[in-house]
């Protein structure tokens, strides 16, 4: 049929614009030429070496892992929160609430990162690798809490119920039954704002003060025309990195729909 | 009250905002019964076991659990345990870990723990499913799963929210004799909600009928079958024809009435609510009446016209209609050898007696 091969155009398409650009990353990382353009060199493992060598890269590589550690946990742990409150409790105002923390996920981050800034500066305190986690739990939390909603939801609040009328206490219940039957939400939570964070550019640079994360040490690279094939390969890296996570994720969310039996529904990939 | 009573509800009232969802209830409920809560949906039956769990507060009254009041005793703390309407089965623990649930709680030695379950699980029937994942059990398996887990901990009461409901047919009249039989060996107080009115009466030692937040009648199966109080009650459990009746006579021993298409009859006074009340109606079982056979004889006898037929096999219902009485009332005849079935249009000669009348309010 016409109309079913024009969408079969249209998508394939939108996969090249969207991945194209994606699969130069890791061509030029293992082109051996210091100039980034066709035709290719050959092949080499050097630009891999100098990042290794680069010893800034492993500092802001570092902020970044703790910055991005730190900031999903908290975000879960609010998320956590938020997602219980909003499907299990009824109070009035709660949609508005649900509503105002739902937000930065649409705020444009700049807007964030430069209220943020003026909100810290004011306050007599220095920017510091916290004020960059401040900003990432903003971001995070909302994705968390859309992850976790889900996660409560299909929980049926009867289990908890029996846990409690078979003699356990309600933290115990929490402990035993709560925290595992949403488990795979918060492995998803934590692995989603881990990635979120990890390659957030705008909150960290105007944020960062004198220890930049990674995505901020790269940009300031990028002033240097003979650094980018390490770039490339440190693109590369993280490529691989969130595919990994992404993956990691979608498994923990399926074994958990697995094992507690119920219907798959939604998820991310 | 009587020393035999495990439960006492005392004023029990409960409101959600505006709404009552329970008028205010007095009842006791004794030691060792199968005591049922029927009732039409939405009329108060969980909320009531709820209240008796510790789930829901009442906004009234007193729970009395063996003489003990339980204002502010939480569900974990109380000697009742749950069966859950949708079963409740733990998913990511096996058919031992559920069972053993409640008596980690308990901090018992590992050992006893796991003799305890495993008498537990053979005494539903459950022998061999120990290791089994929750999520690959059947629906019958679950209900033994859930009731193991709760009776495994020797609760005072055991209450069960329409605990065969979810379950297809067959599979739901074979947990009606099984559950009855389990009861009967431990010994131990069952409250069951149910709105199955066919469930209630097989089972229980006891039914409470209620309407509207409200407990009707409180009788024996036999009890709220033969004598219902009230014309709802009637209804509600089995058939019942209703016909309507004019007073005109009465004493001390009985009432003369005039029921509409059977003709004037003296009821005696035990078999009329107290006191002379407006709208009676005289009501009589589809199996009180008798299409009789031509050489058959009865006290009372009643020219019907049959309206409609409906053979069921071992019973033939039908629908005939009296003189003088304008809606149709229902017969059940078992069919027994040499009794005749009789066709739409045709006239019969109907059999009942005084003693199956009953006038209710
Ligand atoms: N948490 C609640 N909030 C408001 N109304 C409720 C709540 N629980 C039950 N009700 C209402 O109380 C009435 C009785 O409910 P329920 O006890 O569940 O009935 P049943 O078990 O007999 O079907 C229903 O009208 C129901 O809508
Ligand atoms: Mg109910």
């Amino acid at each position: 049929m016409f109309r079913g091969k024009l969408f079969g155009v249209f998508i394939a398409v939108f996969l090249v614009f969207l991945y194209a650009p994606t699969l130069l990353l890791p061509i030029f990382a293992f082109n051996d030429s210091s100039i980034v353009s066709f035709p290719l060199k050959g092949f080499t493992t050097e630009w891999f070496g100098v990042l290794r060598d680069t010893k800034p890269l492993h500092v802001a590589a570092k902020n970044s892992l703790f910055i991005a550690l730190t900031s999903a946990f908290l975000a879960t742990i609010l998320g956590t929160l938020a997602a219980r409150v909003a499907s299990r409790y009824k109070f009035p105002g709660k949609q508005a609430a649900i509503g105002f923390i739902m937000v930065p996920m649409v705020l444009p981050e700049i807007i964030i990162g430069v209220s943020l800034l003026v909100v810290i500066i004011q306050m007599g305190m220095s920017l510091s690798l916290w004020s960059i986690i401040l900003g990432h739990v903003l971001i995070c939390t909302p994705f968390c809490i859309a992850i976790l909603n889900g996660a409560f939801m299909n929980l049926d609040q009867s289990l908890e119920e029996a846990s409690f009328d078979l003699g356990h206490s309600k933290l115990k219940t929490f402990w035993l039954i709560t925290i595992p039957l949403v488990m795979p939400g918060l492995v998803s939570s934590m692995l989603i704002s881990f990635t979120i964070s990890l390659d957030e550019f705008i909150i960290a640079f105007f944020l960062a003060g004198t220890e930049p994360t990674l995505p901020v040490y790269i940009w300031g690279q990028l002033r240097f025309p003979a650094k980018l094939p390490s770039l490339m390969a440190l693109g590369t890296i993280l490529l691989v990195l969130s595919l990994f996570l992404l993956g990691l994720a979608e498994f923990f969310r399926r074994r958990g729909v697995k094992r507690t039996g119920q219907m798959n529904s939604g998820g991310f990939l | 009250m009587s020393n035999n009573a495990i439960i006492r509800l005392e004023n029990i009232t409960k409101f959600y905002g505006d709404f009552q969802a329970l008028q205010e209830t007095n009842t006791e409920i004794m030691r060792g019964e199968f005591f049922s809560l029927l009732g039409p949906s939405g009329c108060g039956k969980t909320t009531l076991l709820r209240t008796i769990a510790g789930f829901e507060h009442p906004s009234n009254g007193v729970v009395y659990i063996e003489d003990k009041p339980m204002t502010d005793v939480p569900a974990n703390k109380r000697p009742t345990n749950m069966v859950f309407q949708s079963y409740a089965i733990f998913p990511h623990m096996s058919v031992e870990e559920n069972v053993a649930y409640g008596l980690k709680a308990r901090k018992l030695p590992k050992a006893q723990i796991a003799e305890l379950v495993a008498e537990a699980i053979e005494m539903v029937g459950l022998k061999g499913f120990g290791k089994r994942a929750s999520h690959a059990l059947s629906g019958g398996q679950r209900q033994r799963v859930a009731l193991a887990r709760a009776l495994v901990l020797k609760p005072k009461v055991l209450l069960l929210d329409e605990p065969l409901s979810a379950l297809d047919k067959k599979m739901r009249e074979q947990m009606q004799t099984e559950l009855r039989r389990l009861q009967r060996a431990v010994g131990i107080t069952f409250i069951l909600v149910t709105h199955d009115q066919e469930e209630a009466l097989t089972m229980s030692d006891r039914i409470a009928v209620m309407f509207d937040g409200e407990i009707a009648q409180i009788d024996t199966p036999q009890g709220l079958y033969k004598r219902p109080n009230s014309r709802r009650v009637a209804e509600f459990i089995g058939v019942m024809n209703f016909m309507s009746c004019e007073v005109i006579a009465h004493d001390t021993a009985s009432l003369d009435v005039k029921v509409a298409g059977l003709g004037a009859v003296t009821v005696p006074k035990d078999q009329a609510p107290a006191g002379i009340v407006e709208g009676m109606k005289a009501a009589i079982r589809p199996e009180m009446l008798t299409i009789l056979d031509t050489n058959e004889k009865s006290e009372f006898e009643t020219a019907a016209k049959i309206d409609e037929v409906s053979y069921y096999g071992d019973m033939t219902y039908y629908e005939v209609r009296f003189g003088g009485h304008d809606e149709n009332v229902t017969i059940s005849m078992r069919n027994t050898a040499g009794r005749e079935t009789l066709s739409t249009g045709d006239t019969a000669r109907i059999g009942w007696g005084v003693e199956s009348i009953l006038l209710l309010p």
